[in-house]
């Protein structure tokens, strides 16, 4: 029953409408915060229509505590569940792949689609490693025994494959039994001898040994007019005393017995379908996702207080999706999902963590975790990165003059100077502009390009750089010097390939490798303003810093435990701040070799708790020129001004005090002010830049605007209607 | 001024039967419910009240069938005392003497020979804590015994008893006081305490209402204000408890309950839908809508098969479990406010006020039982809070009963209202009020007060009406202005006013001379029949707030009560103040048939009550503190037989009654002690007569004969029963045995109508019913075995009751009855309404 739906089941062919042009706007505002906190001209960009895709898939793998998530594009995302929920790697889409599965088996990570291949990832060059044809249609599910010695997908055609998982590959090994009708859904027995497949109108049990089929269950079908339709089982679950859980599209979710193949219990749960099912890793609680955006808990309880036998009680339900509940988790503590809204859910269950602590809040992920925007503070362009394409815009200009919260008008609107789409399959990983705004370059996964672009009064010509050097075939992430006179790319094992740019040619200066020998990919790259510096940062927490006249490692900053989420090098003082997945702050000094002063007492006060306690990551840092006391910051939510020249806060000030600064007159305003100087004017941040004019670019993306591009969800009674 | 021993305030008639939960008895056959101070025992066949248990001298607060004895039942109530009674014979087996007031009483099977109340901690009325305390009941022969073993189970519980429940077997105790749930293990003699949050995200409220156990699992079912109940389960640890959410309900869940098999759970509220819940199968669940009002307890019988749910407008609804409503118990409805003043009907000395909404009801006091409701709005109420809707106001009947005006009213703005008044003609054929007259908008502003001319012997009828705009209005029943009208209708005779000044009450003399109204500090006195200002009264400065003439022999006074806290007394003869005295009146009522008047004075937050004679300087009678709060409605009800108390004291009780509503709608009365003995000793008679065995065959042939042999004892038995002048022995028993004893109608009618019938026989009419029965034979044959069980069931059971065997029925005296069933009698039911 659900209205995406062509024949037969259709997860996988659900998609978007193409993203439509959005509101394009460039208000121009003045923006006045108190004394010390500096005037500034802000150009409110609202024009970036990033639209995330929804979640298809999911596989949380509790030893290492990450959870991979895969989105309609093919795109898989890793987070750090360990790490305040950073998203680590992004592995890029490809316009062919739909992962309709994932699974770990140990720290590899197995995906299936509708493609009908397995794939391989590889994590730490953030690309696919290999991919096998199963030979059976489309591959609607994947799952590994608990040993980690097999895999068994699903398929189309109605067989159940199952595959030797060796060392650097993995291995037809034979079929089960074939059935009519495709498999679903499937879920190994803990003891690897039984496995239990949804089908359409049925479940079956098959052993693995003989690869016969044991037990067949008919699901019923729906009342009423779905009643010739036949019934999908999107989900099964084998726990360890042999109950089969299985949720269906007629809105079930029923509890079988293994042994005899009977039904024991069913919990109607929603008039549309029950996608997806999760059980904890006691097997004591079980969650289900419905296209209601409900995701409803079940748990393993007694009836009475002193008796053994349990047995499966509805309990809670949560309501924090719009739409389809496609993919769960449920993790130690918290209840994970996703689905078609496109925003990843932690939804912490209260008696298994401790009340008001960080892991107690409830989370909700829309945004990446990296910046998709590229800012040339130069030339006033902005670089948006899609995955299918990148768009280049002119900054609209205005020269009125207001008082600090008007909106200015318009002299300029702003201008799509180029819309330009990708070659090939793979979708774009990273992409960079440099501040001159002559150079352009992205890359996928197989691939990097770079572009000249040159500009004669209204014109803009773009041209291909044919000829890149042969070091330069793949980058996770690129950056271009402040001179633009150089192009960084980060490379396999933790390597920045250096390339130098100039109108004729460009070469391949270097290969900057740390001493580390780290395996792990480099997400931030920032070239100091003077061209003396190149910080890099990768996903082991490791900082590096090279000295660019040499081209050698200049040093290592001291490993956190937590992944940088950004990085920047003061272009007065020299200094190198970073900025945690924890929310913290660090200030190293690259010329003494040691943290500062500043960063020390930080550290020894300890930050704000509110500070602590924000739920997104910093995702860039830029510094105000005039003031070389200000570091600017942003999140999804605000922009920080910290100003080094002021006391940090106590624990028990008030932390955005903004307002009440304002009320005080101009003395008393001193006393109370302090470092943190917090705007939350602008919401659903994506870039905060400042340029050189010092104009603040704000890239806004309101929530409101993604929802309204998703299709309508399912049609549920409201009361009173 | 003494106080009168003799003389105490009590809760008679008219007694909220929806402030406790009812109770079922295990046979589902009677219905025990907390009625003002005594326990009602009613049938759930026939709705019919059987027998008060009466004891209790302040407000029963509770009962409970001891689990020991299904036989007995206990209550308990404020005046500090538990009691065990029998409520088959209605006889008091036991006094337990507590010493506190008891708020609310739970008992389980478990615990033998302990009860659980709810009493104060500070033993002081008004503190806001309770604790629930395990009382052991001493065994000892006596009557009254003392009990000295409390201990204290939960130290902070709520007074809400449907926020305390037992759990399964009586292993655990939950209770629900705000945000916070309380669950007490008796074994373990550990407690749980679990939170809510203050309000969840959408600001609605998480505080408990009420909370029920699952009786086989350990699941507790919580109602919320915000309309949601929560299944809680596993709440033997302190943070792995877990609850489910249902949510049907928009507002606050006021009960839930589970069905003695704990195979579903029933929920109510202010919908007035009640839900049933399939236990887990939550998805599914059942309604009863259009229950009339707002539910506010949910009782199941022991064996499922009956629910029974109370509502906000005093009325028990007995449910069959298939979900159909079977018997409907209503009590005096008061619904959200008394508008009205009390009034009694002339005719039928019932009691009226606005009942449900937008309809007047007549209650009888004397059978405590609601006669009808006169729809009065005649509008479909929309239940919904906050919408403004037609609410009845005043009502006013004339002396002989023959008229009734209403006055209704909606406030939809400050600004806009809107009046209607409306005549109602008693009409003799239906034996009940038809609309006569309506007049929309009679008065541009809310009306004050309004009186008929009570005069006897007057032709013409008028009513006057004081409003707000600042006119009194005299309306009189005019002839038809054109010939092809009907009948007479009412219009406006006269428009009054007095120097702009705004009138507030108004009062005809007994003879209907007369006629004051007050305005402001002024009072006018007009002749109705030349509406000429005869003169104006207004010495002591103060508005005026009450007006009464006296009666009788104290005709020439008029009594008032002004703003300044002063009782005034006028001599019309003399248009002069005879007297004054200075208290703080909140209401004067005159009794219709004496020259008494009372006077209720609220004093220091209490309310005393004073009758005096207005030319005497003593007052007759004077009572402290009958109640808190202020009185403002009160009524003189007439007896229907005529006290013959010497005492002085209690003489003004002798003709009429005094009813009086308090603050919180209670509806009071004061008793003298001589009436409440009587009373005790006919209730004690009507036991014994009830406890003769009742088949209904015995009934109906075999007493018949015992009664003519014995007629002289049973006549002084019963020696309230005034014979009725005409019928046969046969109406009689018809008509004075309680309904619920009797057989059903069907067999009645028949052995009615041929009482009524001459005892010749029309011969082709025997050969119809030969016909009749030639058809029906057939089928009689079928069900020929179980007939003949039944009959001689019910031959044992009036064998086991009584000595004395009924003759048993013979086939085809069987036969006859079944004949006579099949007859036509609806003409009968419209002459027994009548």
């Amino acid at each position: 029953m659900n209205r995406y739906r062509f024949k037969g089941p259709q997860r996988g062919s659900r998609c978007f409408p193409a993203c439509g042009c959005g509101s394009e706007e460039s208000l121009v505002t003045v923006d006045k915060k108190n004394v010390k906190m500096g005037e500034f001209k802000v150009h409110r960009v609202r024009f970036f229509d990033y639209m995330p895709r929804a979640i298809t898939a999911m596989a949380f793998n509790s030893r290492y505590e990450r959870l991979a998530l895969a989105r309609a594009g093919g795109a898989v995302e890793i987070f750090n569940f360990a790490d305040n929920y950073f998203q680590e790697k992004v592995i890029p889409g490809q316009d062919s792949r739909a992962v309709e599965a994932l699974c770990w088996v140990d720290q590899r990570l197995f995906s299936a689609g509708l493609n009908g291949e397995i794939t391989e990832y590889d994590l730490e060059n953030l690309r696919p490693r290999y991919s096998v044809a199963a030979y059976g249609g489309p591959i609607w599910t994947i799952s590994s025994n608990n040993q980690g010695t097999m895999l068994a997908v699903g398929c189309e055609d109605g067989t159940l494959k199952m595959f030797e998982i060796l060392e650097d590959r993995i291995q037809f090994q034979r079929n089960l039994d074939r059935q009519k009708g495709r498999i679903i859904s499937l879920s190994w027995h803990p003891s690897g001898k039984l496995i239990a497949a949804g089908m359409m109108d049925m479940i079956r049990v098959f052993d693995t040994e003989t690869g016969h089929a044991t037990h067949r269950m008919l699901v019923e079908r729906g009342v009423g007019t779905c009643k010739s339709k036949e019934v999908v089982v999107w989900s099964v679950a084998f726990l360890s005393d042999h109950n089969i859980i299985s949720g269906d599209s007629a809105g079930k979710v029923q509890i079988w017995d293994g042994f005899t193949g009977t039904l024991v219990k069913t919990h109607l749960v929603t008039k549309w379908d029950v996608l997806s099912l999760s059980v904890s890793q006691d097997q004591s609680s079980l969650i289900a996702g419905t296209s209601e955006g409900t995701v409803i808990q079940f748990q393993f309880i007694s009836p009475t207080v002193d008796q053994q036998e349990k047995e499966w009680v509805r309990t809670r339900t949560f309501k924090n999706h719009t739409h389809d509940v496609r993919a769960l988790a449920h993790t130690e503590t918290a209840v994970v999902s996703g689905g078609m809204d496109t925003q990843l859910v932690v939804r912490p269950l209260l008696d298994k963590v401790d009340k008001n602590t960080q892991e107690s809040a409830l989370r909700k992920i829309a945004f990446p975790h990296r910046s998709l925007v590229c800012c040339a503070k130069k030339a006033g362009l902005l670089l948006f990165q899609f995955p299918e394409h990148l768009e280049l815009w002119k900054l609209g200009e205005s020269d009125g003059h207001g008082k600090p919260g008007d909106s200015l008008p318009v002299k300029r609107k702003p201008e799509k100077l180029i819309h330009l789409k990708r070659k090939g399959v793979d979708h774009i990983c990273c992409s960079a502009l440099s501040p001159c705004g002559g150079w352009m370059a992205y890359s996928t996964v197989s691939s990097v390009r770079l572009y000249r672009l040159q500009y004669d009064n209204n014109n803009i010509s773009i041209t291909k750089v044919s000829k890149l050097p042969k070091d330069l075939c793949s980058a996770h992430q690129l950056c271009f010097s402040s001179d633009s006179s150089k192009l960084f790319a980060s490379s396999i094992h933790s390597s920045v390939v250096v390339v130098a740019l100039n109108q004729l040619e460009c070469k391949h200066l270097h290969t900057l490798k740390p001493k580390s020998g780290s395996r792990q990919p480099v997400h931030l790259l920032f070239a100091s303003e003077d061209g003396k510096w190149l910080a890099t940062a990768n996903t082991g927490c490791e900082i590096h810093v090279y000295n660019l006249d040499k081209l050698k490692l200049h040093c290592t900053v001291p490993v956190y435990s937590s992944c940088p989420t950004a990085i920047a090098i003061h272009p007065v003082t020299g200094n190198l701040v970073t900025v945690h997945a924890d929310q913290q702050i660090f200030e190293f000094s690259l010329a003494q070799k040691e943290y500062t002063e500043w960063s020390r007492r930080l550290q020894k006060r300890g930050l704000h708790s509110l500070w602590l306690e924000r739920d997104t990551p910093v995702t860039h840092i830029a510094f105000n020129p005039r003031n070389p006391a200000h570091i600017i910051l942003h999140d999804m939510f605000m922009f920080c001004i910290i100003d080094q020249s002021l006391p940090l806060p106590e624990a028990k000030t008030v932390l955005h005090n903004q307002m009440m600064l304002r009320s005080l007159p101009e003395p008393e305003r001193i006393r109370h002010s302090h470092a943190f100087k917090i705007c939350k004017n602008f919401q659903h941040l994506l870039c905060v830049s400042l340029l050189e004019d010092h104009s603040l670019v704000v890239v806004e993306r309101p929530l409101m605007d993604i929802m309204s591009q998703l299709p309508p969800p399912v049609r549920q009674k409201k009361f009173a209607t | 001024m003494v106080e009168h021993g003799d003389i105490r305030v009590v809760h008679r008639g008219g007694s909220k039967i929806n402030f406790r939960e009812p109770v079922i008895t295990n046979d589902s056959r009677f219905l025990l419910c907390a009625s003002g101070e005594c326990v009602k025992v009613f049938s759930t066949s026939t709705e019919e009240c059987i027998h008060d248990l009466r004891g209790h001298t302040d407000l029963v607060t509770g009962v409970q069938l001891k689990p020991s004895n299904h036989l007995q039942v206990y209550s308990c109530s404020a005046d500090g005392t538990v009691r065990l009674w029998d409520f088959t014979d209605g006889i008091l087996i036991k006094t337990y003497v507590i010493g506190y007031p008891v708020y609310s009483i739970f008992t389980s099977a478990n615990h033998e020979g302990i009860i659980f109340i709810v009493t104060p901690v500070l033993c002081d009325k008004r503190s806001e804590l309770f604790q629930l305390v395990a009382v052991h009941l001493p065994q000892s022969g006596d009557q009254l015994v003392e009990t000295r073993e409390l201990s204290a189970v939960l130290s902070d519980v709520g007074s809400n008893p449907a926020a305390i429940a037992f759990g399964r077997g009586g292993e655990y105790i939950a209770a629900a006081k705000s945000q916070q749930l309380e669950v007490y293990f008796f074994k373990k003699q550990k407690s749980y305490r679990f939170f809510l949050k203050e309000d969840n995200k959408k600001g609605r409220k998480n505080t408990f209402t009420c909370v029920a156990c699952h009786p086989k699992d350990d699941c507790i079912a919580t109602g919320h204000e915000d309309g949601k109940i929560r299944l809680w389960r596993n709440f033997n640890h302190k943070k792995e408890y877990t609850y489910s959410t249902l949510h049907w309900h928009h507002s606050a869940v006021s009960s839930v309950c589970f069905t003695p098999e704990g195979t579903n759970l029933l929920s109510g509220g202010v919908e007035s839908v009640l839900v049933q819940w399939r236990y887990n199968q939550e998805s599914q669940k059942d309604f009863l809508p259009r229950l009339g009002a707002a539910i506010t307890h949910i009782t199941v019988s022991p064996d499922g098969a009956l629910f029974c749910t109370s509502h906000s407008d005093n009325k028990i609804t007995i449910i069959q479990s298939c979900v159909k409503v079977s018997a409907v118990i209503q009590g005096l409805v008061k619904g959200e406010g008394v508008r009205t003043d009390l009034m009694v009907d002339p005719r039928s000395k019932a009691l009226v006020l606005n009942g449900k909404p937008g309809h007047l009801q007549f209650y009888s006091l004397q059978r405590d039982k609601l006669l009808y409701n006169l729809d009065i709005v005649q509008q479909e109420y929309i239940h919904e809070s906050g919408l403004q809707q037609f609410e009845v106001v005043r009502a006013a009947f004339d002396a002989s009963g023959n008229w009734l005006a209403t006055v209704e009213e909606r406030k939809q703005d400050v600004a806009e209202l809107e009046l209607n008044l409306k005549f109602w003609a008693f009409d003799e054929q239906t034996q009940s009020f038809v609309l006569n007259t309506t007049i929309s908008a009679p008065h541009e502003a809310r009306i004050t007060a309004m009186c008929f001319c009570h005069a006897a012997d007057s032709q013409t009828s008028m009513l006057v009406s004081t409003s707000r705009d600042g006119h009194f209005k005299a309306w009189q029943l005019a002839p038809p202005a054109h010939t092809e009208d009907e009948g007479p209708s009412w219009s406006c005779d006269f428009v009054g006013a007095y120097h702009r000044l705004v009138p507030e009450c108004c009062c005809f003399s007994a003879d209907g001379s007369l006629l004051a109204v007050s305005f402001q500090e002024v009072v006018t006195v007009w002749s109705p029949s030349s509406w000429e200002l005869l003169t104006t009264l207004s010495q002591p400065p103060g508005a005026v707030r009450d007006l009464c003439f006296g009666r009788l022999s104290c005709s020439k006074y008029l009594l008032g009560t002004n703003m300044n806290n002063l009782l005034l007394c006028w001599n019309l003869l003399t248009c002069s103040l005879e007297w004054s005295t200075s208290m703080d009146t909140s209401l004067l009522l005159a009794d219709p048939l004496s020259e008494n008047m009372a006077a209720f004075c609220c004093q220091s937050g209490c309310t005393d009550l004073f009758v005096f004679k207005p030319n005497e300087p003593r007052p007759l009678f004077s009572h402290k503190a009958v109640c808190s709060g202020k009185v403002t409605r009160a009524v003189f009800a007439p007896r229907e037989e005529m006290l013959e108390s010497c005492e002085e004291s209690s003489q003004w009780l002798n003709c009429s009654q005094l009813f009086f509503l308090t603050q919180y709608t209670d509806l009071l009365t004061f008793t003298t002690k001589a009436e409440e003995d009587r009373l005790m000793a006919s209730s004690k008679q009507l036991v014994i007569d009830d406890s003769v065995a009742m088949t209904p065959f015995y009934l109906l042939l075999g007493k018949h004969r015992q009664q003519q042999d014995t007629q002289d004892t049973l006549s002084s038995l019963s020696a309230e029963r005034t014979p009725l002048p005409q019928g046969s022995v046969a109406i009689k028993e018809l008509l004075q045995t309680p309904a619920h004893v009797l057989p059903s109608t069907s067999f009645l009618c028949s052995m009615f109508v041929q009482s009524l019938l001459i005892s010749v026989t029309d011969s082709r009419e025997e050969s119809k019913y030969a016909e009749e029965e030639m058809q029906s034979e057939k089928e009689e044959e079928d069900s020929e075995g179980e007939m003949e069980s039944r009959t001689s069931r019910l031959e044992e059971t009036s064998l086991g009751a009584t000595e004395t065997a009924a003759p048993p029925l013979t086939k085809a005296q069987v036969r006859e009855l079944r004949r006579v069933k099949k007859l036509d009698h609806s003409w009968l039911a419209g002459l027994l309404d009548s």
